[in-house]
């Protein structure tokens, strides 16, 4: 198992990657409070350690399936800021030509399947790439990234269910973070931790600390070697934390500001920082480099996102169909 | 002359049922592309619920007749994933009615991928389920939901009433790039017809004339085509000339088959076994009345369908739910006498 933290590239591409989540949603939201950004928007700021870790076990084929809150594992799976930023602002040049917005970006070129509006959709849509994969004798893999919100629908039971049955290679990878929307995950669900659900569905489980880097890849590291080994699906429950509300509207009535402070202090970002700080990996002049060139690198990306030409409607009925 | 009788005309057939027929199209398919793949409740050992897959686990193995959980949600939404990345799944459905519980992977999933992810994944399915009445499995078996998938933009909609459409157009939703629903007919499956030889495709979207005639022209869809084909031989004993038409496919829709036969007769009679308000065959009305076939009608457009409720037990009340052939007869005779 790899040792991230003395890792100067691999420490490098998680840093990157975080900064680069971080900053693409500051700047979403930045946008959309100053009435430059249009719909809604779902902000996984807090929660970077997550997909950056996670992705870190995939390769560039083996596929995943998003959520509404989906930024995140959309930059951690390789997409391009600057088609994100250009979907979010309503142009052709989106990943979704203006179609889909935030809640649907999805980047074939990377294994990436979609984000997903309804919340436990991708949980059997990953288990069908995974049954693909099996037939086609490809050895690819799909991780399911989803909230503990898509615990309480079905697809989510059957899914698994399925994916049990003929043991696929897929990694169901709960992000729990704390909240579906206003409902607390430890007053939904009657478990100790949700991994203990696993055991019912006959598939190991597991639960590590979501703004732990090398936990989550240690554990989706494990899970992607035993399902690309025949071994079938995991369950992961990654337990972090959602700093912004639910969505814009949300007015934070079922949460202290002492519950998001303190969580503020378990920045996964400058925890990594300080280890890999505190292990020589990299430098004060290194930490700040990363976080400089993301800054350009986000910058430019806004910048070329809008001045790309509005979305067009001229061809929407055409649109609905493949041929 | 319709496509399917000039095809008829062209190749070899051979007669059998209709279960018979879908059963080939998929042994058909499978044979022709490794990637072609069937799952469901019930398909593999026990052969489908009504007998549809039969002994084909057996020819083509456990790999891809694949016996699932009873989950039609957890079926469509594999079935979605796996048509995004390589594969052509097909899925079954026991009975029509538990697309109820898959409804979330066929509508907000399946049907819309395509567009919302702005045309960079394709979502190429066939979801099989068995609707209609007539089996005497009460309420929860026997809907027709056809108008359902035909509002939801993005899903193909195939009614085949013969068996030589059943494989004819299921061969051409398998080659399809879109999710399609292949709604077929219970009461159908073990209706025997001319069948066509080999893989000769039927395509989405035309219209077959299944009878020609000149006083009216009546549309169906289902089991209402040879219903009404029945009809048609009673009406012509009193004097009256049907045409029938059958739409095949609901979406995409083969409008201009409809307006011209429609103006050919000056009348219409539109029949559906599915309940009446907003069924199918009010949008071919509005069709008909939006159109320049309007201004060639002699008779109000006349719609027959079932009744408002759902599906009843009993025989005579499940008789009563739906149109037989003496209420086509009965209805035909009025239209055309009365107008």
């Amino acid at each position: 198992m790899k040792q991230i933290a003395v890792d100067p590239e691999l420490s490098v591409s998680v840093l990157r990657t975080m900064w680069k989540i971080r900053r693409f949603e500051e700047a979403v939201e930045d946008l959309y409070g100053r009435g430059l950004m249009h719909g809604t928007m779902h902000l996984s700021i807090g929660q970077e350690a997550v997909p950056t870790a996670a992705c870190l076990a995939l390769n560039i084929d083996d596929y995943i399936t998003s959520t509404h809150r989906g930024h995140g594992h959309c930059i951690a799976k390789g997409a391009d800021m600057e088609r994100m930023m250009a979907e979010l602002l309503a142009k052709e040049t989106g990943y979704c030509r203006g179609r889909g917005g935030s809640m649907h970006i999805a980047d074939t070129a990377t294994g990436n399947l979609g984000a997903n509006g309804i919340v436990a959709g991708g949980i059997p849509i990953a288990a069908g790439a995974a049954l693909s994969a099996k037939m086609r004798g490809t050895k690819q893999v799909a991780v399911s990234f989803h909230g503990d919100g898509a615990m309480g629908e079905g697809a989510w039971h059957e899914g698994v269910v399925l994916a049990a049955m003929w043991q696929l290679p897929v990694v169901f990878l709960c992000e729990n973070n704390m909240y579906g929307m206003s409902m607390p995950a430890d007053k939904a669900f009657n478990l100790e931790k949700l991994s203990d659900r696993a055991k019912g569905y006959g598939i190991p489980g597991v639960t590590v600390d979501g703004n732990d880097i090398q936990a989550v890849y240690e554990a989706t590291q494990e899970a992607v070697d035993r399902a690309r080994d025949g071994g079938g699906p995991t369950f992961i429950e990654a337990k972090t934390y959602r700093w912004r509300g639910h969505s814009k509207s949300d007015k934070n009535l079922y949460r202290t500001r002492e519950e998001i402070e303190e969580w503020r202090l378990r920045d996964p970002i400058p925890k990594f920082e300080d280890i890999v700080r505190a292990a020589g990996t990299l430098t004060d002049e290194d930490l700040e480099a990363i976080r400089t060139n993301v800054r350009t690198e986000l910058r430019t990306a806004v910048q070329r996102a809008n001045a790309a030409p509005d979305a067009t409607a001229d061809d929407l009925l055409s649109a609905v169909y493949a041929r | 002359m319709t496509p399917t009788q000039s095809t008829l005309a062209a190749v070899e057939t051979t007669v059998m049922t209709y279960a018979e027929a879908i059963r080939e199209a998929l042994a058909l398919a499978m044979a022709a592309d490794p990637t072609v793949f069937l799952m469901g409740e019930d398909v593999g050992t026990y052969g489908g619920a009504f007998g549809v897959t039969g002994e084909l686990m057996h020819t083509v193995g456990a790999d891809r007749i694949r016996d699932t959980t009873i989950s039609e949600l957890g079926i469509v939404g594999l079935g979605v994933g796996a048509a995004m990345t390589g594969m052509r799944p097909i899925v079954e459905i026991q009975f029509s009615d538990f697309t109820a519980q898959a409804m979330d992977q066929i509508a907000n999933q399946a049907a819309k991928i395509h567009f919302m992810l702005g045309g960079a994944v394709n979502v190429p399915m066939v979801i099989r389920a068995p609707g209609g009445s007539g089996t005497g499995a009460a309420a929860q078996h026997s809907q027709s939901l056809e108008a359902w998938f035909v509002h939801v933009p993005g899903l193909k909609v195939v009614m085949p009433a013969s068996a030589d459409d059943a494989k004819g157009l299921l061969l051409a939703a398998i080659d399809d790039p879109n999710p399609v629903m292949f709604l077929e007919h219970k009461l159908l499956y073990k209706t025997t017809g001319e069948v066509s030889v080999g893989s000769t495709r039927i395509p989405l979207g035309v219209a077959a004339v299944r009878r020609e005639g000149t006083d009216l022209t009546i549309i169906a869809t289902g089991i209402e085509v040879s219903r009404s084909l029945e009809a048609a031989e009673e009406l012509a004993k009193i004097g009256i000339s049907a045409m029938v038409v059958d739409p095949r496919t609901l979406k995409p829709l083969d409008t201009d088959t409809i307006l011209r036969t429609v103006k050919a007769t000056g009348r219409v009679l539109l029949v559906q076994e599915a309940v009446r308000t907003l069924g199918f065959m009010s949008e071919i009305s509005a069709i008909i009345a939006e159109s320049d076939a309007f201004t060639h009608l002699r008779a109000p457009i006349k719609r027959l369908a079932g009744l408002d409720i759902p599906i009843p037990y009993a025989p005579k009340l499940e008789r009563a739910a739906v149109p037989q052939v003496e209420d086509i007869v009965r209805a035909a005779t009025d239209l055309v006498r009365e107008w």
